[in-house]
C-alpha cells in the first residue's frame, strides 16, 4: 500500500490556491500486491464475531454487527488494526452527512476496485470491525464512518490514508459535553498522526470554524467550501476565544474571521457553484446527484476530493455518485396505507436548516419524529434551537418517544399540530388531513436517528 | 405595561445558547403575546452593546470558553448590573448561573470574577459531570409547582449562607455533589428579582408557571392559560426522572442499593 512519505507531509497548511496536482496522491490499486494475512487469532475472532453476528440476524435483532463486532474486539482486541492492515483506508467524520459522504465516497472508490464499507452508518469500533470482517479480502478499500467522539481511536487502530471532516455542531450533548471539545480531540488527533510519520491526507470543510481548527495544523489539506449554516456553535474562536464573525450573507464569496486573532477561514482548494464543483484552477464539474439538496453538492465535493486523493478522475468521481438514490433509507419516499412519504433525517438543528430546504411546499403535512435514546441524545431541547416557526401555513404531526417535547414546541412557535405518538398512525394521520384537501395525499417525514430506524423497520413490515 | 411593548432581552445567544435555552426568551414572549400584551425579544449577540432597558434579561447555558468570554464582556458593560438595580427581572441558566455568582472556573482552571449578582461561588466538580433529568422542589415561599428540568455541567455552585437556592434537589444532582454533604443537595439561587437554575430542557418549556412568576415579577398577577401540552409534558418528565432518596446527599451505599434494586426490577 502506497503512503505518502513523512518527509513530503511537513508542508504547512496551504494559505490559497497551492496547485492540487502537486500534492502526491495514493497510486491505483496494485492487484499484484501479496494479499495481507491476518493473524490467527485475529482469524478465528472474525469467525466467532460473524458466526454472533449471524445468529443475532436470524433472531430478528437488527443487522448484528454491533453485536458481531463486540465479539471479534472480545477475542482479539487488535482486531481492528489487523482487518484494516492493507488496505486503503479513508474515514469520514462530522457531526452531519456521515453515512451520505460515506455512501458517496465508496461510490467514487469503486472505480478502482471493491470497497469495504459500514454502509449501515453502524460506526463506533465494533461496527466498523464487524464491516470490516465480512469484507472480501479483495476489497483492498474501505470508506469507513467513524462516529465524531472516536474518530482518534478509529484512526489509531486503521491507520488511515484520508481523513474526510464534514462539521461539528451541537448533537448528542449529554455524550459529548462540549462540541468544542470534539474540536480539540481532533486536532490532537491529527497532530499525533503528524507526529508519528503517519499523518493522514486530511479533506477539511474550510466553511466551519471548528473543523479549520481542528486540520490548520495537518501537514497536507484539501480545504473544501463545503458550507456550515448553523453558525451558533462557533461564535468563540476556538484559536483565542475571541469573536468569529461569519459573513451575513451566505453567497458574499467571503469566509468568517476571527475579529481578535489572525485565525480566518482557509483559502479554498474546492468550491461549490451552482450545481457544479470548481476546482482552484477554475475547472468547473457538474455535479448531478439524485440525492437532493445543498448539503449532498457538499458532501459530494468533499467525496469527491477524497477519491482524488486515491487517483480517481474527478468527473469519473463525481459522475459514479448519480447511482446513489437513498442512503440508509434515507431521501425515499415508502407508500404507508395509500399515503406517499419521503422519509428525510434530522438530528440537530444543524441538520434541520439544510432539510428546511428539501421539504415539498405548504400546505403538504410533515410528521416530524422524535426520539431522546442513548444514539439521540437523552436531552431533546436542542428542538428549541431550530427555527419550527417556519413550518407555519401546514399540519405538522409530532410523533415519536418526545412528541410531547415536540407538541410544546410547536405550540409556541404557533404551527397547527398534533400529537401521535405511533409512527405509523401519525404519518397515516397526516396524509387524511392532506389527502381531504387536495386528491393523492403526499407527506414529507423527518425524523431524527432512531425514530427514522424504527420508521425504517416498520415500513419494512407493513411492505 | 400598557403603553409599550414588554421586552424581553436574549443576551449572547450566540455565545450561551448551547441546551436550546434561547427558547426560554420564546416562551416568555408568547405567553405575553397570547394574553393580549405586546412583546417583543432583543436578541443581543456577542460584541454587541447589551441594552439596561429591557424589563426582563434571558441568560443561557454554554461551554466553558464562550462562557468567559461573555462574562468579561458583561462585567465591562455593566449594562446587565443596572438593568437589575433598576427592577428588570433575570432568568439565569447553567453556565448563566454560574457567570452571576462572585467567581467562577474559566476553561484553562483558573478563577474567573462572576458578575456579583448572585452570592454564590462555582468551582470545578470533583465528580463525573452532572448530566440526566432534574427534579426540583421550589421553596415554599415561591408558591411554584415542583420543577423538572435536564441538567449538563461539570461545575458545582456553592451558595454563600446568605444566598436562597430556588428548591430542593428531588432528583439529579443541581448545585453539586461537592457542597456540604450534611445539607439538603439544592438547585439553584434565587436574589430578589434574578432567578437562577441548572435546569435546561428549556426550564420554561416544562414549567409553565415558573415562566409566569418571572413575567409576574414585572407585570404583576397574569391569568391562567391553557397548558395542558405543557402539563402532558411534565407528567411524563416527572414520571422518567429516576426516584431518589430525599434528604442529605447521596452516599455510596445507597447508590448501591439504588443500582442493585434497579438490576432487579429490570430483569
Amino acid at each position: 500500500m502506497y503512503r505518502t512519505s513523512p518527509d513530503t507531509g511537513r508542508q504547512p497548511a496551504r494559505p490559497s490556491g497551492a496547485s492540487l496536482v502537486a500534492v502526491p496522491v495514493v497510486n491505483s490499486l496494485d492487484s499484484t500486491a501479496g494479499e495481507h494475512r491476518l493473524p490467527t487469532r485475529t482469524r478465528l475472532a472474525a469467525g466467532v464475531g460473524m458466526a454472533v453476528g449471524s445468529l443475532s440476524r436470524r433472531m430478528g435483532r437488527g443487522s448484528g454487527s454491533v453485536i458481531g463486532g463486540r465479539a471479534i474486539l472480545a477475542i482479539d482486541p487488535q482486531a481492528l488494526a489487523h482487518l484494516a492492515r492493507g488496505r486503503d483506508v479513508a474515514l469520514v467524520s462530522g457531526t452531519n452527512g456521515k453515512t451520505t459522504t460515506t455512501s458517496l465516497l465508496s461510490a467514487a472508490l469503486s472505480l478502482r476496485g471493491p470497497v469495504v464499507s459500514n454502509a449501515l452508518g453502524a460506526n463506533l469500533p465494533p461496527g466498523i470491525t464487524a464491516a470490516l470482517a465480512a469484507a472480501s479480502p479483495t476489497a483492498r478499500q474501505a470508506a469507513l464512518e467513524v462516529d465524531e467522539a472516536w474518530l482518534g481511536r478509529v484512526a489509531a487502530a486503521t491507520d488511515p490514508d484520508v481523513v474526510l471532516l464534514l462539521n461539528l455542531s451541537r448533537d448528542q450533548l449529554d455524550r459529548n459535553n462540549e462540541v468544542r471539545r470534539l474540536a480539540a480531540t481532533w486536532r490532537a488527533v491529527l497532530a499525533e498522526r503528524l507526529a508519528q510519520g503517519r499523518a493522514p491526507h486530511v479533506v477539511a470543510n474550510a466553511d466551519d470554524p471548528l473543523v479549520a481548527w481542528a486540520a490548520e495544523e495537518s501537514a497536507s489539506v484539501t480545504w473544501v467550501g463545503a458550507g456550515q449554516r448553523w453558525t451558533d456553535d462557533a461564535a468563540g474562536c476556538p484559536n483565542c476565544g475571541g469573536r468569529i464573525r461569519f459573513p451575513g450573507d451566505e453567497n458574499a464569496g467571503d469566509g468568517w474571521a476571527c475579529g481578535d486573532c489572525p485565525f480566518r477561514r482557509p483559502g479554498l482548494d474546492v468550491s461549490l457553484d451552482q450545481d457544479c464543483v470548481v476546482l482552484v484552477d477554475g475547472t468547473r464539474i457538474p455535479v448531478h446527484l439524485q440525492l437532493p439538496g445543498r448539503c449532498n453538492l457538499a458532501n459530494a465535493a468533499m467525496a469527491m476530493s477524497a477519491a482524488a486523493r486515491f487517483g480517481v478522475d474527478r468527473a469519473q468521481a463525481v459522475a459514479a455518485m448519480q447511482d446513489r438514490s437513498e442512503v440508509a433509507g434515507r431521501y425515499r419516499t415508502v407508500t404507508v396505507g395509500g399515503v406517499s412519504a419521503r422519509l428525510l433525517l434530522a438530528k440537530n438543528p444543524a441538520g434541520w436548516l439544510e432539510v428546511f430546504d428539501l421539504l415539498s411546499p405548504a400546505p403538504t403535512p410533515v410528521v416530524v419524529a422524535i426520539n431522546a435514546q442513548i444514539a439521540d441524545g437523552r436531552d431533546p431541547s436542542w428542538l428549541w434551537d431550530v427555527p419550527f416557526e417556519r413550518l407555519r401555513g401546514r399540519l405538522v404531526v409530532a410523533t415519536g418517544e418526545r412528541s410531547a417535547d415536540l407538541a410544546v414546541r410547536l405550540r409556541y412557535a404557533d404551527v397547527e399540530h398534533r400529537r401521535q405518538p405511533n409512527l405509523l398512525a401519525a404519518i397515516a394521520e397526516a396524509g387524511a388531513h392532506h389527502g381531504s384537501q387536495t386528491g393523492p395525499s403526499k407527506v414529507d417525514v423527518v425524523a431524527n436517528y432512531t425514530s427514522f430506524q424504527a420508521i425504517n423497520r416498520q415500513v419494512a413490515r407493513v411492505d | 405595561m400598557s403603553t409599550s411593548a414588554f421586552r424581553v432581552a436574549l443576551v449572547y445567544p450566540d455565545l450561551l445558547g448551547t441546551y436550546g435555552d434561547s427558547g426560554n426568551a420564546v416562551i416568555l414572549a408568547q405567553r405575553l403575546r397570547w394574553r393580549g400584551q405586546a412583546c417583543e425579544i432583543v436578541e443581543v449577540h456577542a460584541g454587541d452593546a447589551v441594552p439596561d432597558s429591557c424589563d426582563l434579561y434571558v441568560v443561557g447555558g454554554g461551554e466553558d470558553q464562550p462562557q468567559s468570554l461573555a462574562a468579561r464582556e458583561l462585567n465591562r458593560q455593566r449594562s446587565l448590573h443596572r438593568a437589575v438595580e433598576r427592577g428588570a427581572a433575570l432568568l439565569a441558566v447553567c453556565a448563566g448561573l454560574q457567570i452571576l455568582g462572585r467567581t467562577f472556573v474559566g476553561p484553562d482552571g483558573v478563577e474567573q470574577p462572576g458578575l456579583d449578582l448572585l452570592d454564590c461561588v462555582t468551582v470545578r466538580g470533583r465528580g463525573r459531570r452532572a448530566v440526566g433529568e432534574l427534579v426540583v422542589e421550589p421553596a415554599a415561599d415561591t408558591g411554584l409547582p415542583v420543577m423538572t428540568g435536564y441538567e449538563n455541567h461539570g461545575g458545582v455552585t456553592i451558595l454563600s449562607p446568605g444566598a436562597q437556592p430556588l428548591g430542593r434537589v428531588r432528583s439529579g444532582v443541581g448545585n453539586g455533589r461537592d457542597a456540604d454533604p450534611n445539607t439538603a443537595a439544592v438547585d439553584g439561587a434565587l436574589n430578589g428579582r434574578v432567578w437562577a437554575t441548572y435546569m435546561h430542557g428549556p426550564v420554561l418549556a416544562r414549567n409553565p408557571a415558573f415562566a409566569d412568576g418571572l413575567l409576574g415579577l414585572v407585570t404583576g398577577p397574569l391569568e391562567p392559560l391553557d397548558d395542558q401540552e405543557s402539563d402532558a409534558l411534565r407528567a411524563e418528565r416527572l414520571a422518567a426522572a429516576p426516584t431518589q432518596a430525599s434528604g442529605a446527599t447521596s452516599r455510596w451505599p445507597d447508590t448501591l442499593v439504588r443500582w442493585t434494586r434497579s438490576r432487579i426490577r429490570v430483569r
